[in-house]
């Protein structure tokens, strides 16, 4: 492939609206962590935001075609990583996700896991030679994600497990399924769900519970979901002065709950506003996989606008009350290392494609 | 061929664009629930995160007695807390606070281990009520133990040794039974009302109202900020009828008897003096009272819990002879009547005997009534019927509340034909008014009830509303002023009424039932009454079992006309009247000479006055010392001040 790519080409307006939401993460970040312990945080965040930068360019630069011919090998590569975690991982908060580095950083490899699964999927299906699926795709297809994903939930991550759900049903959904496939899916899922229940471990059970009747348990589980409310229905039409987060009555507002600890601070308005942004960044994203060359890009691109959605769905859902309470970060704005590069990186696939629109 | 190069369907995407619009419009309705429709809602639950309430505790109002004199106060009570968000070794301190608050190690540690599930900011109670020494501890070392802080509340402080317990009453934290009930409305949990007594009858009164402190507080409990505060508003002062010294009077002729005593001025119903005996300490209470305690008290079986002077409900024996004397008198038979008293008379195929075996001999009117003839009055009963005597007992409040500002006051029973087919659903046997001739059969009597009854009759008629706080000294809207004031008028024929008060004083002579509680120099009227429990006989088989003594009742009055104080005696197990007199006669002697020890001859503003003075004076030589003058002269009392010592005109 002729490389007749140019940083003109680079999709300065998404960068610009990334960034925006970016800004808008630290100040919340540091407004949110000012008196507390985690003070400070927002300073990480920007060097986390810049080698996120930094790698989107890096990405950006390889051929994403030649990338995906390689998706076999990286695919092994993930499963090993997380076969690796449930051999030698270490427990932190009651979960094996990480692994320690020798110099003493911490690996977690779900997240690239992700990244490779949207390529691996993407491939997939970008190299059937059908229009509509047949249950044999249907299945192989299940397994490219399903197998990684019981892999994470046994460690066990169901809230990172669910993230990988996203890059399956996108891809299916983009690839042809039926729906009278998806309806027979969908029986199959309902009567399994007594079964999944009982296999939710009991921290897991009491999140499901209190999301139904959070007033059951004030003081455990529902008590975030009440305080979430209760910060950002406070913060009214125009926001209020934060007394919720500053004074330490949502949990973890840095992180999970950044836009609760947000919509108190700048009400209605600035909430809906956040989510303007969001909406105008996914709707790009969906314009740049239209313009994609081929469908792999396409399936590509799609696949990161499927992670990027489901994340916001289950966070913003989750701070308004709609959504179980998941410790799923909201992409962009959350504190957090791990989220913050992988966006990054996603996107950075996502300039890949669009870069490469007029080349055959 | 479908390849590589071939095109997502762009159906397809669309399709996602709009699913991602959708969900972006259902979260966007989730704000719109929560921020605008519910705004309100929220931003009250965010105020009361972060708001607490701290109250501030109002004293409660001292009880006076009618001279202004202290009975019931408040002191302070110091309470020791450990503080736990302090970063210090708590269990490495735990000897040195034991030994300073004198509790042992192994106490403190327990409590600091039990409290480590609680929130940081709930701090421990050591110990209640410290010594001032323990408190001395604990502000010593503030520097070396940070972690021990002090609050403080003020607790009641009762007479010691249960003086005046069952008239002051205690009080104790409302309970939940309480607060369901309309007129406990405004209170709160913790609330500390008066359960029994004064205390529990004017509690609106004593009980002030708490304050409060808004605090800002964060999610760990830690103040943050002060925003504003409202004062609490004390409790307001109670001042009693009751005269102390009479009390102490009345507390000592009792003391180590079970029973009561009430003292009353019959011209206005105030209640001078109450005791009931057996008596608790009301200080346990106001602590915290231990099951055990408690158990103990309730199930004493001669109740001290009970407030014997409204509740003891007996037959009171031949002070019942005095509303016979009435009725008698008033239908117009007993005036006239004459037994001959031979020991018994036999009624109905009954005999019923008199208390002097051989009998009194030929017996009238005012001889059966200071003789105490029980003969007379069962002959008078026979004559008389049920419903007679039931007509002007209960004219005279008998078998019915008094009204006393007290609580759970008992009705006493008068029996009549009425009374006995509602509750029994029998007739009334004739035979049956014969003992209630004499006090006994089914009428039964509370101290209060009986000394009203007499204090009617002793004012010729006037019968006045018993009461503990003078109603006009309350605030108005308080009570019904009219129900404690008002004077009910009962028929008393004025020639009868000097027969049986002139008989009733020569009860105290030797003549009388009660010789030896005689005081010289004080008129006293009354009437013993000696009541069984139990049936002669079965005393007689129990062997004179202390169980079954009589009650031994007094009631008299001083002086026999116009009296100012009738005093009512119940000596339960004291067998005979004359010793409930005794008692008796001792609260009146105390008030007598109280009486006499006031200055009642102080000259008035701008009256005149006689003096009488002698004198050293020089005599008509010059020489010092040698005579002495005399004179007498009238002295106007300056209106300003007292004349402590006035010149006598001619006297430097």
């Amino acid at each position: 492939m002729s490389r007749y790519v140019s940083y003109r080409d680079f999709d300065w307006l998404l960068i610009i609206f990334v960034l925006m939401i970016c800004a808008i993460g630290v100040f919340e970040i540091q407004s949110a962590t000012v008196h507390t312990k985690f003070a400070g945080a927002h300073i990480k965040q920007l060097y986390w935001i810049v080698g996120g930068l930094i790698g989107m360019f890096l990405v950006s630069l390889l051929n994403y075609q030649a990338l995906l011919e390689q998706v076999h090998w990286m695919y092994i590569g993930a499963i090993a990583s997380l076969m690796s975690v449930m051999i030698f991982g270490q427990k932190y908060l009651g979960a094996r996700r990480w692994i320690k580095m020798p110099g003493g950083q911490h690996f977690q490899p779900s997240e690239w896991v992700k990244l490779i699964l949207i390529l691996a999927v993407a491939k997939y299906f970008a190299d059937m030679h059908h229009r509509d699926l047949s249950w044999s795709d249907f299945i192989k297809a299940g397994a490219i994600v399903g197998i990684p994903m019981l892999m994470v939930l046994a460690q066990p991550d169901l809230g990172t497990a669910l993230t990988y759900m996203p890059i399956a049903l996108m891809g299916l959904f983009l690839g042809g399924v039926r729906l009278k496939q998806a309806l027979i899916v969908l029986i199959i899922a309902g009567s399994v769900m007594p079964l999944a229940w009982h296999k939710l471990k009991p921290y897991q059970k009491d999140r499901l519970i209190s999301f139904m009747e959070p007033e059951a348990d004030k003081q455990g589980s529902g008590y975030q979901v009440i305080q979430s409310k209760i910060a950002v229905g406070s913060g009214g039409i125009w926001g209020g002065t934060g007394t919720q987060t500053h004074l330490s009555y949502l949990p973890v507002p840095q992180t999970d709950f950044i836009f609760a600890a947000f919509s108190e601070e700048h009400g209605f308005v600035g909430a809906l506003g956040v989510l303007l942004l969001y909406f105008i960044v996914l709707m790009r994203l969906t314009q740049n996989a239209q313009t994609a060359p081929d469908r792999a890009g396409t399936f590509v691109v799609m696949g990161v606008v499927a992670v990027l959605s489901f994340h916001i769905l289950v966070n913003v859902g989750m701070v308004v009350g709609f959504m179980p309470v998941t410790g799923i970060p909201l992409p962009l704005m959350s504190y957090g290392g791990s989220s913050v590069l992988f966006m990054f990186l996603a996107l950075g696939m996502v300039m890949n494609v669009r870069m490469r629109r007029f080349v055959n | 061929m479908f390849g590589r190069d071939e095109k997502v369907s762009s159906i397809r995407l669309t399709a996602v664009q709009y699913i991602i619009l959708i969900i972006f419009m259902i979260l966007a309705y989730g704000l719109w629930r929560l921020q605008v429709m519910q705004s309100d809602f929220y931003a009250q639950l965010a105020e009361k995160n972060r708001i607490r309430n701290v109250p501030i505790l109002a004293p409660r109002g001292k009880i006076l007695d009618r001279q202004g004199r202290v009975i019931v106060d408040n002191y302070p009570s110091f309470s020791a807390l450990l503080l736990r968000d302090s970063t210090r070794d708590l269990n490495a301190d735990a000897d040195v606070i034991a030994q300073g608050l004198h509790l042992e190690p192994k106490e403190v540690r327990d409590r600091i281990r039990k409290f480590t599930s609680m929130p940081q900011y709930q701090p421990i109670f050591l110990k209640d009520d410290i010594t001032p020494d323990e408190l001395a501890f604990i502000e010593s070392h503030k520097n070396e133990l940070p972690e021990l802080d002090t609050i403080m509340a003020h607790r009641r402080l009762y007479p010691r040794n249960g003086f005046m317990a069952h008239l002051v009453g205690y009080v104790g934290e409302v309970t939940e039974t309480m607060l369901n009930q309309p007129q406990f409305e405004f209170y709160n949990p913790g609330d500390v009302v008066g359960v029994s007594g004064v205390e529990k009858q004017y509690n609106q009164i004593l009980m002030g109202q708490n304050g409060s402190r808004r605090a800002l507080v964060d999610s760990r409990g830690k103040e943050m900020g002060r925003l504003d505060e409202t004062p609490a508003v004390p409790g307001k002062q109670l001042k009693l009828t009751i005269d102390i010294d009479l009390q102490i009077a009345a507390e000592e002729a009792l003391a180590g008897k079970n029973g009561a005593v009430v003292a009353m001025d019959p011209r206005n119903g105030e209640i001078l003096a109450m005791v009931s005996r057996p008596t608790f300490d009301p200080n346990d209470f106001a602590v915290r009272v231990s099951r055990d305690e408690w158990n103990k008290l309730v199930n004493d079986p001669d109740k001290p819990l009970l407030n014997k002077a409204i509740q003891a409900q007996l037959a009171p024996g031949s002070t019942f002879k005095i509303i016979m004397s009435v009725a008698g008198w008033q239908e117009n038979i007993a005036q006239t009547l004459n037994v001959h008293c031979t020991g018994g008379a036999t009624f109905y195929g009954r005999r019923f005997g008199c208390w002097v075996k051989g009998g009194h001999g030929p017996v009238d009117f005012t001889k059966a009534i200071y003789q105490s003839c029980d003969v007379f009055f069962y002959t008078l009963a026979e004559k008389l019927g049920i419903d007679r005597i039931a007509k002007y007992a209960t004219a005279l409040g008998l078998g019915q509340k008094t009204g006393i500002d007290l609580p759970n006051e008992v009705s006493g029973v008068m029996p009549s034909e009425e009374w006995k087919i509602r509750n029994f659903k029998q007739k009334w046997f004739a035979g049956e008014t014969i003992s209630v001739g004499i006090g006994q059969g089914a009428i039964a009597t509370t101290p209060v009830q009986l000394i009203r009854a007499i204090s009617a009759i002793s004012m010729d008629g006037r019968m006045v509303v018993p009461h503990v706080v003078n109603p006009t000294e309350l605030p108005t809207g308080v009570v019904d002023v009219q129900r404690y004031t008002e004077v009910k008028t009962v028929p008393i024929d004025s020639a009868g009424y000097t027969t049986i008060t002139d008989a009733m004083a020569r009860v105290l002579l030797p003549e009388g039932t009660a010789p030896s509680a005689h005081i010289p120099g004080i008129d006293i009227a009354g009437k013993t009454g000696s009541a069984q429990i139990v049936s002669l006989a079965l005393r007689a088989k129990h062997a004179n079992d202390d169980d079954f003594a009589q009650n031994g009742w007094f009631v008299g009055f001083t002086p026999r006309r116009n009296p100012e104080i009738i005093v009512c005696v119940l000596f339960e197990g004291g067998e005979h009247g004359k010793l409930a007199a005794r008692l008796a006669t001792q609260v009146i002697k105390a008030y007598v000479d109280k009486q006499n020890r006031q200055p009642t001859k102080m000259a008035k503003d701008g009256a005149k006055v006689d003096v009488g003075a002698l004198w050293t004076a020089p005599d008509e030589d010059g020489k010092e010392n040698n005579g002495i003058g005399a004179g007498h002269f009238v002295v106007e009392a300056s209106k300003k001040k007292p004349p402590l010592a006035a010149a006598a005109p001619g006297l430097q």
